[in-house]
């Protein structure tokens, strides 16, 4: 459990945990109640560091490592928290047979950023992802909730500049 | 009554396009000319044809708008809706014909299909069961209910033949049948909408276009089975199909369609939708459960069979989306019916995501038994740039690439099996001579690797030591002898792996070893990769006729590793040369190759 700690200091307000808890009680006693907390925890916070881990831990009585266990098993959940701008390259068949491998490259070589990573301004963080379905559209990116798609590793640039790269 | 009605696209792709920002364009130019009351405009889900999104089609002519742009939307609305000409510059090219329109099951991406699962997709709102009622919609559910018994349904779900549409095929009458025996005080119907293979997007289309449907069908086998509460597992990354799915079941309890005693009959059911979190193992069924519960998603070995102790540990089924979205249309039609279409073992209808090099990239329905050139060449209209058909993918990272060769090949689940190849849940992938088969299986390694859940050896490890295989060949450091380990290594991780993610991991190396062997050989004894994708097999060389020292390159270079005097043919240093492309993409004359 060496990272269980995120690097980033733990910055969570009274709103926030009041929310949390509000969640918690809404789904207490529902059979396999645990996923969709993490998932309401997650749009809360942003992330689920371990202090929000401990929160969960203690008001649903589920051991920590078992959550820890789960938190870390799917890929959704983060333990770190992302960019003010999180880009995600997809990299499903369709769109790397199309090329999304070269736009990925491009991205990380630009950002200076490897998968998974945040630049250290906390604009921009990268994560190379599976099929998001719009395969019609391929090679896709997302930035935040907004697709590009159809792209070339020549418009990254452009991309780029709308969110102040 | 309206005059018109304007349907427009609001699946995922064309979403993505702006679809959205179209229709509200419709709206305030449809105000603006007072037509509110005469035209109706109607969100639906997926049309299929998403090369060309966003797609917007205005009846009664059925014109089909092409590529639409919200500025085009005011001349679609000023000549089109106020004045009765269609605006023939925006249209599908295929459907412009001279004097009038060519109606859209007439064009070659329609033609050959055959819409049951998707047949209200890209026709209704799925926001609004009204429109799906009116289409006979819950009509299966009350002559369930109220003309058949438990096992008249599975009766004629086994006389219809359907399988399974997720990919494995298992008759879905007999898996009904096994849950249905099993006795105890509580089972569950679970969907599987957790559509993880890389380039699969019809589960999402139904969800998004018809999401009524699967309610109707998991409400059907719920009366079927025994069971009063189904889970519907989704993907968190459908964002869209989980909204409409949410609305849907709303709107169904409303109506009493589903939750207590529903239509007066003494039946209950009602469903959740549950999301999954990003982990592909989680499509397998016991895994899914296993999320389902709130654990981490791995599966467990089978026997017992979910049938006998599946969900919290109760006797369940799980169906595929497109599965259930069959059903309703058997229980109306009957089992001869849907028997009448396919092969002799493979039944029924096909959806299939075309993507990859392929002009029509979209969503096809086609009879079982169609055959690949037919969807390839007829439907899809071949490969874009007139670059040569290599080899198409089926069944993402468990199934494996057919080559050109057996482009005749009839699809069913028996014939895919037997090329090395399956169904799976109907992703299909086209590749030109552009695409290396060896990085292709190395893309499917990489992704079976991090998606193993770790659980089993022959998985966790397995995976990783053939992925490490496939690099060192991509990198042009292969043995023969690596060859045959690879083949040896594979058969023994689809004999020892835990669950059907590990089983068919190898299928993608296996089947390109089979059928492309020789381009593995180039890598491995020329140490040349034919495609020219692997990287470190690659050089860039400047055709000296070609060049006219204009020196655009050396300024883009990003190592200097291009030199050369003004006017006279340059070259590139192999030694600095970090192959990034970049001197290709600006130069003007072609004078610069990749060999």
């Amino acid at each position: 459990m060496a990272n269980t700690k995120s690097a980033v200091p733990f910055s969570g307000t009274k709103i926030q945990e009041e929310q949390l808890r509000q969640v918690i009680q809404d789904y207490k006693g529902q059979p396999g109640a645990l996923m969709p907390v993490l998932q309401k925890a997650q749009e809360i916070y942003g992330y689920l560091p371990i202090e929000v881990q401990e929160i969960i831990s203690l008001e649903m009585d589920i051991p920590l490592e078992e959550i820890y266990g789960v938190v870390t098993f799917y890929s959704q959940f983060n333990l770190n928290p992302k960019g003010k701008n999180r880009i995600s390259v997809c990299l499903g068949t369709a769109c790397y047979v199309k090329g999304s491998g070269d736009i990925f490259e491009r991205l990380s070589e630009k950002l200076g950023i490897k998968s998974g990573g945040c630049t250290p301004d906390g604009k921009f963080s990268l994560d190379a992802c599976r099929c998001i379905g719009a395969c019609g559209l391929a090679p896709v990116i997302t930035i935040n909730d907004e697709v590009y798609g159809r792209l070339t590793v020549d418009d990254i640039d452009m991309i780029l500049q709308k969110y102040g790269a | 009554m309206y005059r018109s009605h304007i349907l427009i696209c609001g699946g995922t792709g064309c979403t993505s396009s702006g679809s959205a920002r179209i229709l509200q364009t419709f709206q305030d130019e449809l105000t603006r000319y007072g037509l509110n009351e005469e035209v109706k405009i109607v969100k639906t889900g997926c049309f299929g044809l998403c090369a060309k999104g966003p797609v917007v089609i205005v009846y009664p002519e059925g014109a089909f708008y092409a590529h639409v742009r919200a500025e085009d939307v005011k001349e679609i609305v000023e000549e089109h809706l106020l004045k009765g000409r269609i605006v023939r510059h925006l249209l599908y090219e295929e459907t412009a014909q001279e004097d009038n329109i060519k109606s859209l099951d007439q064009t070659d991406f329609y033609k050959k299909q055959k819409r049951i699962a998707l047949r209200n997709c890209g026709v209704i709102n799925p926001e609004d069961i009204n429109e799906y009622i009116a289409y006979d919609g819950y009509q299966a559910l009350g002559k369930v209910l109220t003309e058949m018994t438990p096992d008249d349904v599975i009766d004629v779900l086994k006389r219809s033949g359907l399988r399974g549409r997720g990919g494995a095929g298992f008759p879905t009458g007999l898996k009904w049948s096994f849950a249905k025996a099993s006795e105890a005080d509580q089972k569950y119907v679970c969907c599987n909408a957790d559509e993880g293979d890389p380039g699969a997007f019809m589960d999402r289309s139904v969800l998004e276009g018809d999401p009524h449907a699967v309610i109707e069908a998991m409400a059907i086998a719920g009366y079927a089975i025994g069971a009063t509460q189904g889970y519907i597992y989704v993907r968190a990354e459908y964002p869209i199909a989980v909204k409409r799915l949410t609305i849907a079941i709303g709107q169904a309890r409303e109506l009493g369609l589903l939750g207590k005693d529903i239509l007066g009959s003494g039946f209950d059911f009602d469903l959740d939708v549950r999301l999954g979190a990003g982990a592909f193992v989680c499509g397998e069924e016991t895994a899914l459960m296993t999320s389902i519960e709130g654990h981490r998603g791995e599966p467990r070995p089978r026997p017992p069979f979910p049938a006998v102790k599946g969900l919290f540990g109760k006797p369940s089924i799980l169906n595929n989306v497109e599965t259930y979205a069959n059903i309703p249309q058997i229980i109306l039609k009957g089992s001869e019916w849907f028997a009448s279409m396919g092969t002799e073992k493979s039944k029924g209808t096909k959806v299939f995501a075309l993507g990859g090099k392929i002009n029509n990239t979209g969503l096809v329905e086609v009879p079982m038994g169609t055959t690949l050139r037919e969807i390839i060449e007829e439907i899809g209209g071949g490969i874009p740039n007139g670059k040569k058909f290599k080899a198409a993918q089926t069944g993402g990272p468990s199934g494996g690439c057919i080559p050109a060769s057996l482009i005749d090949t009839e699809i069913d689940y028996d014939n895919l099996l037997a090329i090395g190849s399956m169904m799976g849940s109907g992703g299909l992938i086209v590749m030109d001579e552009d695409n290396c088969m060896v990085d292709i299986a190395k893309f499917f390694l990489e992704f079976t690797v991090d998606e193993s859940c770790g659980k089993c050896t022959p998985c966790r490890v397995g995976t990783k030591r053939l992925y490490e295989m496939l690099d060192k060949i991509t990198k042009g450091e292969g043995t023969l002898e690596d060859l045959d380990k690879m083949e040896q290594l594979c058969l023994y991780i689809k004999d020892n792996a835990l669950c059907g993610l590990g089983q068919t991991a190898p299928n993608p190396v296996l089947s390109t070893l089979r059928y492309f062997r020789k381009e593995y050989e180039a890598h491995v004894i020329d140490k040349r990769c034919p495609a020219k994708v692997c990287k470190q097999l690659v050089h860039y060389v400047v055709v000296p006729n070609k060049c006219r020292g204009c020196t655009l390159c050396t300024r883009h270079c990003p190592v200097g590793a291009i030199s050369g005097e003004v006017k006279k043919p340059h070259s590139i240093d192999l030694e600095k040369c970090i192959k990034c492309g970049a001197c290709i993409d600006q130069c003007k004359f072609n004078a610069i190759v990749k060999e």
